[in-house]
């Protein structure tokens, strides 16, 4: 049972850890993400250095504490009424942080989670833009990309749903006046957009993977520094948090060792 | 006082081939789909449908009854896409028009507050504007000049949405934690169409929760109808949650037609009490 609590940091614990750092220095914002990663990693963050975030319930509330995943919605203390049509009033006011995910993420940072193909008659229709264009003009975004591939990391994605650096600069002052990509995490490594023209770059590695198998699993060229830093490994404080927070390991099914 | 109530096949019979139909809920969650299920009945065609879309738009799509969607997205929720909004996107059979699901909102505000349109950042510099080559940008009158999406207003000839309790006059409480957009959907409607889990009394309704929960005025209706279980198999709670093995079941059938024919013959080709006599005799 307490396997995960002895157990030596994973990838996937590392996932963690790089999603966390996200919300660094974030303070009093609504704090939103999708998939276990980004999820367990709000959470941490909320329970070690960042006590102000504050923490959504997926559905219609914000949340006090951080409590573990799989708890039950009846256990949960909702401290305030969150509904979509003030989610809206949150992202347009700028009061958040959010880690989405990408079907699709290219070279400057433009997410696709609408369309493969031509948008007009899609070879795979996804689930729509839902609010990438609007969330990715009002507040800062990062990306959450478990199955790093030529596939999902592409030259230029088929239908631009998060806006990335080159098409916010294109549409002017009012698209990037509040616009900021801060990263792209997968389950290789960690990636910015801080080069002069806003092309991504590799920021760190996860343990166990080669720059060669970061650059073989993406379809473009990415900047890559003279010295590469690894991610950065969670403390024995913060591997116990983790534990608590998903005691059934629901993060190493997502990001496999 | 006006008594607003109807059948449901009333309700639905306000419906005309061409309309652009606005449906309340989000999702798989609280979606009018009696009233769905009865316009799959209809000879009602060539819909636009304008909606936070779930299985709604899946049906209406399958039954080939939509020439348009309107929409930020389609999902089940707890499945990430409608397989029959997939596959009707994916044989080009509907025209679509995909918005940011920010700017939805704002549409469905600007026609319920009779204007033309209103500004916003959401939408600026993605595709959205790209495959939406109608949508124009307004520079502010002001010393910023910033230049803003002009969403514009997404009037809808009628609006149907569900709600846990209505009274005969119209006016509706939603029990659940969000109200969604519906009322905003009925702002936005030239025919505002209310299904509801019971119509009880005024009195009823007050000893039925706290104030905002009789959130939807009777200022904002036309016709109610009472459909128990009517969004089934969306999730309508406090009153029941998503039937998640029924959902399942209708998003696997979707991928085999001789499964689907099955499905449709049990589910779809029957009334509506035939639907519900069906759906409680256990899982599909």
């Amino acid at each position: 049972m307490n396997a995960s609590t002895t157990d030596s940091p994973t990838r996937a614990d590392v996932c963690v850890i790089a999603c966390a750092e996200v919300f660094r220095g974030a303070g009093e914002v609504m704090a939103s993400a999708f998939g276990t990663a980004p999820t367990l990693g709000a959470r941490l963050a909320r329970r070690t250095f960042e006590p102000d975030l504050v923490l959504t319930d997926g559905d219609a509330a914000l949340m006090a504490g951080a409590p573990p995943l799989g708890t039950d919605p009846a256990d949960l203390v909702l401290e305030s009424h969150m509904p979509y049509r003030r989610v809206f009033d949150v992202v347009w006011s700028g009061r958040r942080s959010l880690i989405m995910m990408a079907s699709q993420i290219d070279r400057y940072g433009n997410q696709n989670i609408s369309a493969i193909g031509d948008w007009r008659r899609p070879t795979a229709q996804l689930v729509g833009v839902r609010g990438a264009p609007g969330n990715t003009v009002n507040h800062p975004t990062s990306y959450w990309v478990p199955n790093h591939s030529p596939r999902s990391f592409v030259a230029a994605v088929d239908v631009v749903s998060g806006v990335g650096y080159d098409r916010a600069a294109a549409a002017g002052a009012a698209a990037t006046r509040f616009h900021h990509i801060d990263c792209v995490i997968s389950n290789l490594g960690v990636f910015d957009f801080d080069t002069p023209g806003h092309a991504m770059r590799v920021r760190s590695i996860h343990p166990g993977v080669t720059i060669d198998d970061i650059v073989a699993a993406t379809g473009f060229d990415l900047v890559i520094p003279d010295v590469i830093e690894e991610t950065r490994h969670p403390t024995d404080e913060e591997m116990a948090v983790i534990a608590e927070l998903d005691p059934k390991g629901t993060r190493r099914r997502e990001v496999p060792a | 006082m006006a008594d607003k109530r109807a059948t449901l096949d009333e309700l639905v019979g306000e419906l005309r081939s061409g309309m652009t139909v606005g449906i309340g809920g989000w999702g798989s969650r609280r979606k009018p789909m009696a009233a769905v299920r009865a316009i799959l009945r209809s000879d009602v065609e060539n819909l636009t449908v304008v909606s936070y879309g779930g299985p709604d738009v899946g049906l209406l799509c399958a039954a080939g009854k939509v020439a348009r969607v309107v929409f930020g997205f389609v999902t089940l929720d707890s499945i990430p896409t409608d397989p029959h909004f997939r596959a009707a996107r994916q044989a080009g059979s509907i025209e679509a028009t995909e918005v940011d699901e920010g700017m939805f909102y704002l549409g469905l505000l600007a026609a319920s507050q009779r204007i033309p349109f209103l500004p916003t950042r959401a939408g600026l510099g993605s595709d959205v504007l790209r495959v939406n080559p109608e949508l124009r940008t307004v520079r502010s009158p002001y010393d910023d000049g910033e230049e803003l999406v002009a969403m514009p207003a997404l009037r809808l000839d009628a609006a149907i949405v569900h709600v846990n309790r209505a009274d005969p006059a119209g006016s509706g409480q939603i029990l659940g934690p969000d109200p969604f957009f519906d009322e905003l959907f009925l702002g936005a409607a030239d025919r505002r169409l209310v299904t509801t889990e019971a119509v009880v009394s005024t009195d009823e309704l007050v000893g039925g929760g706290p104030l905002q929960t009789r959130c939807i005025s009777r200022l904002l209706t036309d016709v109610v109808a009472e459909t128990p279980h009517g969004a089934h198999f969306t999730a309508c709670v406090p009153d029941y949650g998503r039937d998640e093995a029924f959902q399942k079941a209708y998003a696997t059938s979707a991928g085999d037609p001789e499964a689907w024919a099955a499905f449709a013959s049990r589910y779809l080709e029957v009334d509506e009490d035939g639907y519900q006599a069906a759906v409680s005799e256990g899982a599909p």
